[in-house]
């Protein structure tokens, strides 16, 4: 039962980080997911400190709150000049600082770990149990990721159309009416509040891989968006599975195996997709070879 | 001057842009007729496409109003269809000719309705008038340059729109779509809308447009083709870097504001 549940919080923080990473990664932002997933420590610490628990939503308004600073601060630093990719560097180091020495100001307060905050432990999930009118409701974690997964799910859906246009042709959108700054930030508060949610089990850093790889992967397989999307859902669940598997073989860091099995599926559709992949694209050119090669001595 | 001035597509009154703080448009006024073929004709630099992103509100405006029908752009938002240049857009994004093409009916859908069987349809039918109907569920990277700029246009055709604003829409497309675009354009101007063409080529501006806009940061001159179109004009919009060469036209190249990109 146990390793079910540790499996399911991973297959819920990957599918849910994999899902919002799509658009990060259309829109050229990934490392605007990263910059939040690290900036939202000092949210994390600040709403520890005012709410003296760990509890869940005090944390999650803290994150979103501090990740959309993040967004904001970015945004205007390239506006006022700084190239963006500057612009995020400056101010999640400088967020992830004040988060830094935070806690470790008050870690004796407020019980938080910096390790725990980087690295997560997902291994713990099972035993952090929420309970509600005396009854135990399962790991915490699964009802905050997936609560958040649910959140994401249903803001995409309903507007799907414009988060594709935005993504896809921000000033068509804009020309039509699309509030395109308000779907960006409605879609960066998402990425924090998933970040939050997932970073007690799997670690802020790990969140990043999240955030990138089975985007990226299902980029390579596939040529429609909504496909993109669910193929990496399915890819998230994917790595939950397999590398909760090889940590208990190899009696390792579960949050690790997980990436490292990302890391594998990514290479995988790398080497063998079948459109954009390396070998599919060294056999369409051998082909075109053969062909000239046939050709040629026609010709002379 | 034209003597039956219709109705007013487009009003552009003391229109001024700036990026940081030089001007990029300065006290611009033109009044578009309707229902006509108008290219909107300058050197690099310019602010032609400056110019059609002001008025649609895409880049924010230092002083002056713009009005599409005697309204706000806000209010005639359905009434305008807008094609980018090409370049705008990443061509790798997951999504087929249709696709792009669908999202030109996602202004009249409103917040919460999803496109449906008859966008499809129409959307489909936009492709079929630029000769892609073929290629509807082509990834759209694997288009060439002027089958790209053809969806373009389909999906600014599926916006139904009343007046077109086109950026470059003849820039790097071959022979048989710019036949097919200028085609394209002409049937829209039967149908009494009407279409501004950033344009570059001036060789062809005689033959494509019925009325013109010469631009540089000011408007130079704006009127019907034959009577604005001339040689003296011309003079004062490419200053001393066009060349008349037996009828022939030549700019070169250089840009004539070699300091900022055009936006």
């Amino acid at each position: 039962m146990n390793s079910l549940w540790i499996m399911l919080t991973g297959a819920l923080v990957a599918a849910s980080c994999g899902f919002l990473g799509c658009f990060l990664i259309l829109r050229r932002m990934a490392m605007l997911g990263d910059a939040i997933s690290h900036a939202i420590l000092p949210g994390i610490v600040i709403a520890f400190l005012f709410s003296g628990s760990r509890e869940t939503l005090p944390m999650l308004i803290g994150a979103a709150v501090v990740g959309l600073l993040t967004v904001f601060f970015v945004q205007l630093l390239h506006q006022s000049g700084v190239k963006s990719d500057a612009a995020i560097g400056v101010t999640f180091t400088a967020l992830f600082s004040v988060g830094v020495v935070l806690v470790s100001l008050y870690a004796q307060q407020v019980d938080l770990d910096l390790d725990c905050v980087l690295y997560g432990e997902i291994a713990y999930v099972p035993w952090d149990t929420w309970e509600w009118g005396g009854m135990d409701m399962g790991p915490r974690a699964v009802w905050a990721v997936g609560g958040v997964f649910l959140i994401s799910l249903l803001v995409v859906g309903l507007f799907f159309k414009q988060f594709k246009l935005c993504s896809f042709d921000p000033a068509m959108a804009a020309a039509v009416g699309i509030p395109v700054l308000l779907f960006h930030y409605l879609l960066m508060t998402l990425v924090s509040l998933t970040t939050v949610a997932s970073f007690e089990s799997v670690g802020a850093i790990l969140v990043v891989a999240m955030l990138v790889v089975p985007g990226a992967t299902a980029y390579l397989l596939t040529d429609r968006l909504h496909v993109m999307l669910f193929i990496s859902m399915g890819i998230g669940v994917l790595c939950s599975v397999f590398g909760y598997m090889l940590a208990s073989w190899l009696d390792s860091s579960i949050a690790g195996a997980m990436t490292a099995v990302s890391g594998v599926l990514f290479l995988l559709a790398f080497l063998f997709s079948p459109r954009h992949g390396v070998v599919a694209k060294a056999i369409a050119q051998r082909r075109v070879r053969v062909q000239n090669r046939q050709t040629k001595p026609a010709s002379h | 001057m034209a003597p039956t001035i219709t109705t007013a597509s487009l009003t552009v009154r003391d229109l001024t842009v700036a990026y940081q703080k030089k001007p990029v448009l300065r006290n611009v006024s033109v009044e578009v007729p309707e229902g006509k073929l108008i290219g909107i004709i300058g050197p690099n630099g310019a602010g032609k496409s400056t110019f059609i992103k002001a008025v649609q509100g895409l880049v924010p405006i230092a002083s002056g109003q713009v009005e599409i029908y005697g309204k706000t752009y806000k209010q005639q938002r359905k009434l305008v269809g807008y094609v980018p240049q090409r370049e705008s857009v990443d061509w790798d994004f997951p999504a087929d000719a249709l696709d792009v093409v669908l999202m030109g009916r996602y202004g009249r859908l409103g917040w919460f309705r999803r496109p449906g069987r008859e966008d499809r349809a129409f959307a489909l039918e936009c492709l079929r008038k630029v000769g892609m109907a073929d290629y509807a569920s082509r990834q759209i990277s694997q288009l060439s340059g002027g089958q790209q700029q053809r969806v373009f246009l389909a999906r600014a055709l599926a916006q139904e729109a009343q007046l077109y604003f086109m950026d470059e829409p003849f820039a790097g497309v071959d022979a048989a779509t710019e036949k097919a675009i200028i085609h394209l354009l002409n049937e829209l101007k039967q149908q009494k809308k009407t279409v501004l063409v950033v344009h570059h080529d001036l060789q062809t501006v005689e033959e494509y447009f019925d009325w013109v806009i010469l631009l540089n940061r000011r408007v130079i001159a704006a009127g019907p083709t034959a009577e604005t179109f001339t040689a003296e004009n011309l003079q004062k919009t490419y200053g001393g870097r066009l060349h008349v060469l037996g009828g022939q036209l030549l700019v070169s190249s250089q840009s004539v504001n070699d300091e900022e990109d055009e936006r």
